[in-house]
């Protein structure tokens, strides 16, 4: 018997917190599997957020900083300030990046901190409970939207990928969905893109991941994937909105 | 002997910071600290360091976390509004054990207040640099020259105990030039096991967190981290002291302030009155075992602050009733004058001594 | 040696704080004690400006000066303000072609000095306060013109070195009025 596939060997034997058709646990394994195809894993920091990830210390064998709520882009700049030829990435979710940590993101991207960046938009606060989040759509009911979205009192959503790819230190920008086998495909690919970015020293690099919720979603996972298809690529089309490598530039 | 040279107090720190081995500043700029900013910013990049200024404080206190992860010497510095934004990063790091050197050029508050000197976050560096159970390292320089040797002390002590470092200037301090000297002293380097610098498949891999969601094991990091406070308590305390043998009233100031009771004192003693003066030179860990033999010999314990009495609540606690404890304070950015501290002195001994 | 408690005021621009880095730095040459505070921050810009400094056989106590015993004023409005603070038997140098004020205490020597005129006359542009500065080292004696000029090539950046000839010249010529 040939082994034809197995857990990667930078993610632990811890069992994982996430709830069933959760999309962190696949998201963890892309990036896992991308820091060993890129031979990477003994010179990565990984910097944790806060949000559901905020546990992700129990599932990868890397040197990681756990930083407070909406800094991992701060937190990451001064390690990858003192370790320049390091590879550094933050995981953070929709509140942590788009919502407290808004500025140290633009700013982070403004510099073209030669950093990567795994941006997972599930529309929702998951950690928290289900509260709404900087992403959360016209009229989504959360715990804190009861009546949905309303744009009269909550405005409207912040499409990351698009704010930021007007940023001249952005080198790459794309936004992908775990919801179907090809569209999981392409995320790896998205994630490995904006790590060998790091490597070959471009600046800021980001991967928007839209990702279920189906817990505070309130729907069983099959149907949360439906519902990801159905509202949230609409609002949050997919695509790559910056690539200055493949623009000729770097 | 090396060259004295006249140097404002936020450059001679700057410099002093360099010499200490830090090559990582992150900073905002905010009156009255900026020339650390402005100064760091002209070195750094000419000595392969980093010097960035970040979107805000609260971005700026957390690159320090980040660099301090990664092992090395890191420093940030403002003024006290921006050292209230600090303060998420500063319990972030005390939770997470990680050393780093922060620099409060005091001015006034509350909110914007003002920009002169003042004293008025003695209470937040001492009793709650953040949330949670904590505490920092806090020195407090009285002249330019010390300006320059607390930075090593900090930077060492902060990496031995695993724990942040204050300085605590005031605007005074930051702004005033005096000769200092800068000695060859090399920085000492301390062993950072714990860093998060890639495990490079050769050690486990290494955790730099706060987060701790079994209380059974939070309250164990908690436990071992005041053990590590008592034992400082006992062994970090630095005082200066003058002519407290035989003081009657021990006047106890720190900082600029301490420097302006000196006059005092000194004026007071050519009068014949038996005055003496304590600085505490480290505010945390306060020297409360020196106060407390005091107070067994003195009847008097004078308080002086730029604030509206902070300080001497420690002094109170210190002291415990061996001694009367009274305070003379000034606030909003008005500076105490040795005429000031004088009269109270006289007041306070007024009905036993000439 | 006498203690000096020196506060130098005027607008911004005139090169208060640069005067008193010149007196500071002389006081340190002559091994003395020495400070200097400026008055700092957003109040200055585009008004007055003004610094202490302390001369001292002791280490300096407080840095900052509220009853000079010298006091140098380059505009009235610094006159005005600070002329009462002056300890009885205190020296006050004013430019005398910007402050043009009657002084009412008879307990204090005043220095008039039409320092901005000379500065015109003798293209001293710009370094009036160097001239004020030369007859305050005459009369007061704080330090020797030899430190001075050490102190002044101290204080005057790389990059304008070609002043610093001017500068001598100017405190000479406040010396020998």
């Amino acid at each position: 018997m040939s082994v034809v596939y197995k857990k990667s060997p930078v993610l632990t034997d811890a069992p994982m917190h996430y709830c069933p058709g959760c999309g962190h646990g696949i998201i963890h394994k892309l990036v896992a599997e991308t820091l060993v195809e890129l031979d990477v894993v003994g010179k990565t920091i990984f910097v944790a957020s806060v949000g559901c990830s905020a546990l992700a210390y129990n599932y990868f064998k890397l040197d990681m900083v756990q930083s407070p709520h909406g800094r991992a882009l701060a937190v990451a700049t001064g390690v990858k300030r003192a370790l320049p030829n390091h590879v550094v990435f933050t995981y953070q979710g929709d509140g942590d990046l788009a919502a407290i940590g808004t500025a140290e993101t633009i700013h982070a991207a403004a510099r073209g901190e030669k950093l990567s960046v795994v941006f997972v938009n599930n529309a929702i606060y998951g950690m928290t409970g289900g509260q709404m989040a900087p992403t959360t759509m016209p009229g989504q009911v959360t715990q804190t939207s009861p009546y949905g979205r309303s744009t009269e009192t909550a405005g409207y959503p912040v499409r990351v990928c698009e704010m930021l790819a007007t940023l001249d230190g952005v080198a790459y920008a794309e936004r992908v969905a775990v919801d179907t086998v090809p569209h999981i495909r392409k995320a790896k690919a998205a994630i490995k893109k904006a790590f060998s970015n790091q490597l070959a020293g471009r600046g800021f690099s980001i991967v928007e991941v839209l990702s279920q919720c189906p817990t505070n979603w309130a729907l069983p996972p099959l149907q949360a994937i439906e519902w990801l298809k159905e509202n949230m690529i609409p609002y949050y089309p997919l695509g790559v909105f910056k690539d200055t490598a493949a623009e000729g530039g770097e | 002997m090396a060259e004295r040279v006249l140097m404002k107090g936020n450059e001679a720190l700057a410099e002093a910071a360099i010499q200490a081995g830090c090559r990582h500043f992150f900073g905002y700029p905010i009156t009255p600290q900026t020339e650390i900013n402005a100064y760091l910013s002209r070195r750094m990049p000419k000595i392969g360091g980093t010097y960035l200024q970040a979107e805000s404080e609260l971005a700026a206190v957390n690159m320090v976390m980040g660099a301090a992860s990664a092992g090395v010497r890191a420093m940030t510095s403002s003024s006290s509004p921006g050292i209230s934004l600090k303060t998420e990063g500063i319990s972030y790091m005390i939770g997470s054990d990680l050393p780093c050197l922060i620099v409060n050029v005091q001015r006034c508050g509350p909110g914007l207040g003002g920009i002169r000197p003042s004293q008025a976050d003695y209470n937040q560096a001492t009793k709650a640099p953040g949330h949670g159970d904590s505490h920092i390292l806090v020195f407090a320089p009285a002249t330019v020259q010390e300006m320059v040797d607390i930075p090593f002390k900090a930077f060492d002590l902060a990496e031995r105990y695993r724990m942040p470092a204050m300085i605590l200037a005031d605007g005074l301090l930051g702004q005033m030039m005096e000769p200092v000297v800068f000695t060859d002293e090399s920085a000492k380097q301390n062993e950072k096991p714990w860093a998060t610098t890639g495990h490079e498949n050769k050690r486990p891999p290494n955790f730099v967190t706060s987060l701790y969601l079994d209380p059974a094991i939070l309250e164990q990091k908690v436990t071992e981290r005041f053990a590590r406070y008592a034992e400082i308590e006992e062994n970090e305390v630095m005082t200066e002291g003058s002519y407290l043998e035989d003081a009657e009233l021990v006047v106890v100031a720190f900082g600029a302030t301490a420097r302006i009771c000196r006059g005092a004192v000194n004026q007071a003693r050519t009068m014949g009155m038996r005055v003496g003066l304590l600085r505490p030179v480290t505010l945390w860990p306060f020297p409360k075992k020196q106060l407390r033999q005091l107070a067994g010999t003195a009847k008097h314990v004078l308080t002086v602050e730029m604030n509206m009495g902070q300080m001497v609540n420690d002094v109170r606690l210190a002291v415990s009733g061996a001694a009367e404890v009274h305070f003379y304070g000034r606030a909003g950015g008005m500076v105490p004058t040795p005429q000031d501290v004088l009269a109270e002195m006289r007041r306070i001994l007024g009905g036993e001594q000439a | 040696m006498t203690d000096y408690n020196m506060l130098l005021a005027g607008f911004g621009g005139q090169g208060i704080l640069f005067c008193g880095k010149v007196v500071a730095y002389a006081g340190l040459l002559d091994n003395r004690e020495v400070s200097w505070l400026p008055s700092y921050g957003p109040e200055m810009r585009g008004g007055t400006a003004n610094c202490s400094v302390c001369i001292s056989e002791e280490p300096v106590g407080s840095p900052l000066v509220t009853e000079p015993n010298v006091l140098l004023a380059l505009n009235g409005p610094s006159f005005d303000k600070f002329i009462d603070s002056v300890v009885p038997g205190g020296q006050v140098f004013i430019d005398s072609t910007l402050v043009e004020r009657e002084c009412s205490r008879d307990d204090i020597t005043l220095f008039r000095l039409p320092a901005s005129q000379l500065s015109l006359d003798e293209h001293l542009e710009g370094i009036a306060n160097m001239i004020v500065l030369g007859k305050l080292l005459k009369e007061t004696g704080f330090s020797t013109l030899e430190t001075v000029e050490k102190a002044l090539e101290k204080c005057v950046p790389p990059s304008k070195r070609h002043l610093l000839e001017h500068n001598i010249r100017a405190v000479k010529l406040g010396m020998s009025k």
